[in-house]
């Protein structure tokens, strides 16, 4: 689980720094170059399985823990626990149930098309151009809000991943923890405010 | 004080069990939580009725029997504390108290308010334990240990057993428990010789008893009445992992001697 959500988070770094180049003003040059270098190079396709195996040993082992730990208690409280916990770590299965339906819209969008399983917007001038894709998507107010949505949900689900991810790993210590802590925070808060600049900048600036 | 306990009757472990409501009236504020249960059980017995079960030994909050979920709290309000050391003051007066058991498929409800912790047993038995040499004691400075370790080690020995970080986990997991048990072990030179197969084993045995997976909550370490703290669950992490990684099993070799 933690090994998988550490993954995938220093994925998703790469992934906003790569897509941060569409706000770069140049009508999506930079990014497009980005694209084709990443399109084009066998290492990242080789991570491209990588990566989904990620996502499925993420959310595979998500599941099951989900469901063993709701089967270890049977018989509920009749009042609800008041003990206090760190709050996001509560909701872990339904913000990464969101996420996941927002995963799902994401590849339905941008990877199915490349593959050529999905059809393309008529607008869009090649398989590649992400870019006008990302224009006429994000000009849409319902999409950018739900991908803002799934944004902030994402934040949540970051905020306890980080540090319980090093927590579970073993790795604990006097001095770092808090700070591992305090970098989870701004981790989660700069992933989400990244990614949800993005559809800010198509819907006001652009 | 005056109060309405709502309070979970069971037969035995086959019945289902119901909630009932008692008013008590004429609590002495200074009443511990176990001695309220006591003057109404009086009072029930004296009307006929089927006194309130549950279960206490040392009332002083060293033996771990007495734990009980109060109005949503493993041991009730009060952090660090167990409830036979809990006081009826800090309640208010005329508040409805709900009292449950402990809810774990691993802590099946014997009668009322009593589980069956044995499984804790079994997690010990699995792995809670260190070889000594029979005789008399050993010379005490043979065995060095430092300030700092045998400082840890005894903190993590605080744990009393109660079951309350299983109460308190929306998971029901035990691992602030076991982990406590591990690292009172681990910290200490008496407790390397069995490291390895240690963690191993009562990790498994915690799993075969059916409590959850740790999802880092961290509300064990906020209900724990000992204030055992998350850190040892890290470090049992450590020590699983480590007996994962370098497994020595005995009589093979990785290199033909
Ligand atoms: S770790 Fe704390 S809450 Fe859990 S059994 Fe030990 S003393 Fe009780
Ligand atoms: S009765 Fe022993 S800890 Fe409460």
């Amino acid at each position: 689980m933690a090994v998988a959500g550490l993954f995938l988070m220093l994925f998703l770094v790469f992934h906003l720094a790569t897509n941060l180049l569409m706000l770069a003003g140049d009508g999506g040059k930079a990014f497009a170059n980005a694209v084709r270098f990443l399109t084009e190079n066998p290492a990242v396709k080789a991570m491209e399985y990588i990566l989904f195996a990620g996502f499925l040993v993420h959310i595979a082992l998500g599941v099951i823990l989900q469901v063993h730990n709701y089967r270890s208690r049977p018989v509920r409280y009749h009042k609800r626990l008041q003990t206090e916990t760190s709050q996001f770590s509560r909701y872990m299965i339904h913000t990464g149930v969101i996420i996941l339906v927002f995963l799902v819209i994401h590849l339905l969008n941008f990877f199915f098309i490349r593959l050529g399983w999905v059809a393309l917007p008529d607008h869009a001038e090649s398989r590649h151009d992400f870019f006008s894709m990302a224009v006429v998507l994000f000009q849409n107010p319902w999409y950018s809000l739900i991908y803002i949505v799934s944004f902030v949900f994402l934040g949540f689900h970051l905020k306890h991943a980080f540090q319980s991810a090093f927590q579970s790993l073993g790795l604990n210590h006097t001095r770092y923890t808090p700070a591992i802590k305090v970098i989870g925070t701004i981790y989660a808060l700069a992933i989400s405010i990244g990614f949800s600049l993005i559809p800010l900048y198509f819907l006001f600036i652009y | 004080m005056d109060f309405k306990l709502k309070i979970w009757r069971q037969k035995n472990a086959q019945a289902k069990g119901s909630f009932r409501t008692y008013p008590v009236s004429d609590v002495s504020p200074e009443m511990s939580f176990l001695e309220m249960i006591d003057y109404l059980n009086k009072q029930i017995i004296e009307s006929g009725g089927e006194p309130i079960t549950f279960e206490q030994d040392c009332r002083e909050g060293i033996c771990g029997s007495c734990g009980l979920y109060i109005n949503g709290r493993p041991h009730g309000p009060m952090r660090r504390t167990t409830t036979c050391e809990l006081h009826m003051r800090e309640f208010s007066d005329g508040e409805t108290i709900v009292i449950e058991p402990w809810r774990s498929k691993a802590f099946p409800v014997i009668k009322d308010l009593v589980v069956d912790r044995s499984s804790f047993e079994r997690v010990m038995h699995a792995g809670g334990f260190i070889s000594v040499d029979t005789g008399s004691a050993a010379e005490a400075n043979s065995l060095p240990v430092s300030k700092h370790n045998s400082d840890k080690a005894f903190d993590a020995a605080a744990c009393i057993g109660c079951g309350a970080c299983v109460a308190a986990c929306k998971n029901s997991s035990a691992v602030l428990f076991a982990a406590a048990k591990i690292a009172q072990y681990a910290l200490i030179p008496q407790g390397k010789a069995e490291a390895k197969e240690r963690v191993d084993r009562m990790v498994k045995q915690m799993d075969t008893e059916g409590f959850g997976y740790c999802s880092n909550t961290y509300g064990c370490e906020f209900d724990c009445p000992k204030g055992i703290s998350v850190d040892f669950i890290a470090l049992m992490n450590r020590e699983f992992f480590s007996s994962k990684l370098c497994k020595q099993i005995p009589g093979k070799y990785t290199r033909k001697v």
